[in-house]
């Protein structure tokens, strides 16, 4: 028999290693486990999955801009994009060491308090009231803040100011953006980057609705306003 | 006073030919046969059949309305602005009836008889019976209306100008219906006219002339702009079909993926939005079709190797190269592991004269196209974050050199020039 197929049996062929580590070797050639602690490849792991779903989706329908990104999810179906938002939700990496920061005192000052309490001078809810008291982000679809590198956190907000990264309307965080100065970005992502978070930390299972602002990528979330 | 009246008749001669040359009467075309489908069949036939003209493909922007319009496509000439086709009545198409329609795709005239850009390309929707033209209209009639307005094209002098159309036409279009070719199969028929008509193949898939006229047949030919080479299609050397198993090329047009090849580039958008939808037997009329094209009589031309030690060192790095980075998973003896993992022995992407296919793929790895018959795919890795000009050149030199593949070396120059073309 194998005289008459040629080539048969003549080596094993390799077989193909079927698992989705293996299948997504593209995402974590950049997103990976051994983070690079760069503004181009911000820690995606351990995020909520509905978070990072919605940002697959934006890249691949053009409310985010990072052509890399588009490229890479631009033909892939919406179940493949769920399961690997699903993978990347539930690594758990060590969480990265504080960036140290030479902004000074009043600059963190002015970063803790708006994350914590915000401004209500300038209607900037705190960080916190979405979230997470521990900043590690809800589920499912709100994103934890710590862990980010500095320039990463500074690009977001450039770019909601600019108009290049939205989310599905109303998008409350390009509203906040809107209302922050470049200083107190500055402030925010100085303060944010000077905290770790705890090995343990996992994203909030829920948060107190409504939210200070209507968001449309966040479930439950409704146009009623924080009392 | 004599002499005036003949200059004025000379003038009136050449004027009527420039008319005649020009402005040709429309064709009609052959009339549709009488047909029983119901307006909803007709409807389903259309949205079938744009599906096969991949007409969203242009027609939608990323994240857009479907086919509301909107998205640029770049030209050496400009940028040219895809039209809502809604039913729309003021933004869209829904105050065109069908022969306004078919005037557009036969003949390649708007409603209102402007000559259109052939980025829509009439050169081929003009094979399309009309038949299928009224089933399309009925479809795109039965699109929801989306308000959104046109925006202008932004073309640059002579361009812009409809005599500039007018004189492209004359040299590069004549409406014709597509005419079975006596002595061929239904089937090989079905295939031709897919592919020759709503397909579009050769809008990518042949070289263009420095006015943009399309080389007829599937010769292959880089994209303007987007830069990425569409290999020809009739040569074995490149993506003939020659040698292929007609299962193998159907796989590949439904899925992306296939023993032999994995679809990547514009490929990919081509397979996702518009074959993977086809019916298996059109896929297979198509397959059949382009197997049988002939390829060009070429005598195989072995390339000559530079046997300079600076050559053998390139070699040598990149088999280095290819040991860290690609073997694990197209195998040390470039056999892949398909589905997965194509084979880059005997893979022609690898070897086509222009080497900036496989040299994107090693900047930008990628997803293969997901689709019902791949859903979940493979993707590789970029290695442009990694790998140097240099360290690129020299792997993909060896790529184009190994395992019987036969092509000449790329230069770390030749890499560089592709880290900056755009990515979507």
């Amino acid at each position: 028999m194998a005289a008459l197929l040629p080539g048969w049996a003549v080596a094993a062929p390799a077989t193909l290693h079927d698992s989705l580590e293996q299948r997504i070797k593209a995402c974590t050639a950049c997103h990976a486990t051994q983070e690079k602690q760069n503004a181009y490849f911000p820690r995606i792991a351990g995020k909520p999955a509905g978070y990072l779903y919605n940002q697959l989706i934006n890249f691949r329908e053009g409310r985010r801009q990072y052509p890399m990104m588009t490229y890479m999810v631009e033909h892939l179906p919406d179940a493949y994009l769920r399961e690997i938002a699903d993978y990347f939700a539930e690594q758990h990496p060590v969480p990265p060491p504080a960036q140290p920061s030479n902004a000074g005192a009043a600059v963190l000052a002015r970063g803790r308090q708006l994350v914590l309490q915000g401004d209500s001078s300038k209607k900037i809810p705190a960080c916190i009231a979405c979230h997470g008291a521990q900043l590690a982000g809800v589920a499912p679809a709100i994103p934890g803040l710590l862990g980010l590198p500095r320039d990463y956190i500074n690009a977001q907000f450039g770019a909601w100011k600019n108009g290049v990264r939205r989310a599905q309307a109303p998008d409350c965080m390009a509203q906040i953006a809107e209302r922050l100065s470049n200083e107190d970005v500055g402030a925010i992502s100085a303060w944010l980057g000077t905290q770790v978070a705890s090995a343990d930390t996992r994203p909030a299972a829920s948060i107190a609705m409504p939210l200070p602002l209507h968001c449309g990528s966040v479930p439950g979330s409704t146009a009623e306003a924080q009392p | 006073m004599k002499k005036a009246m003949i200059a004025v008749g000379l003038a009136l001669i050449i004027a009527g030919s420039a008319k005649f040359l020009l402005w040709p009467d429309d064709d009609i075309g052959p009339p549709a046969p009488p047909s029983n489908l119901s307006q909803e069949q007709l409807v389903a036939r259309g949205a079938y059949l744009s599906r096969a003209g991949d007409c969203m493909a242009c027609h939608t922007t990323r994240g857009g309305l479907p086919y509301a319009g909107g998205r640029a496509l770049q030209t050496p000439f400009g940028q040219i602005m895809s039209p809502n086709i809604t039913s729309d009545r003021e933004t869209g198409i829904g105050s065109w009836t069908a022969d306004d329609f078919w005037r557009a795709l036969h003949n390649g005239k708007s409603k209102d008889g402007r000559l259109l850009y052939p980025a829509f390309p009439y050169t081929n929707y003009t094979k399309v019976r009309r038949e299928d033209s009224d089933a399309l209209y009925a479809y795109f009639q039965s699109l929801p209306q989306h308000r959104q307005a046109n925006l202008p094209h932004a073309l640059r002098f002579p361009y812009n100008q409809q005599i500039a159309l007018a004189v492209w036409r004359a040299l590069h279009f004549k409406p014709a219906v597509y005419q079975p070719a006596a002595g061929q199969s239904m089937e090989w028929n079905r295939g031709a006219y897919l592919v020759q008509g709503l397909g579009h193949c050769s809008a990518c898939h042949s070289s263009r002339t420095t006015l943009g006229g399309s080389n007829d047949g599937l010769s292959g030919g880089m994209i303007p702009v987007l830069g990425w080479y569409a290999p020809s299609l009739t040569s074995d050397a490149e993506a003939g079909l020659g040698d292929w198993e007609t299962d193998h090329i159907v796989q590949l047009l439904k899925t992306g993926v296939s023993p032999r090849a994995t679809v990547f580039g514009p490929m990919a958008e081509v397979v996702r939005l518009s074959l993977q939808h086809l019916d298996e037997p059109d896929v297979r009329a198509m397959a059949v079709y382009l197997k049988s094209l002939p390829g060009p009589a070429q005598a195989v031309k072995p390339v000559p190797r530079d046997n300079s030690t600076a050559a053998q060192a390139q070699l040598s790095a990149g088999a280095k190269l290819y040991e860290t980075h690609c073997a694990s998973c197209h195998q040390a003896d470039g056999k892949g592991v398909p589905p997965g993992y194509p084979p880059l022995a005997g893979n022609r992407a690898l070897t086509t004269t222009s080497a900036v296919n496989a040299i994107r793929i090693v900047l930008n790895g990628g997803f293969a196209p997901g689709t019902a018959g791949n859903p979940r795919p493979y993707g590789m890795p970029p290695f442009g974050p990694v790998l140097d000009d240099r360290e690129v050149a020299a792997v993909v030199t060896y790529l184009r050199a190994n395992w019987g593949n036969d092509a000449p070396a790329v230069s770390a120059l030749e890499v560089n020039k592709y880290r900056s073309v755009p990515l979507e």
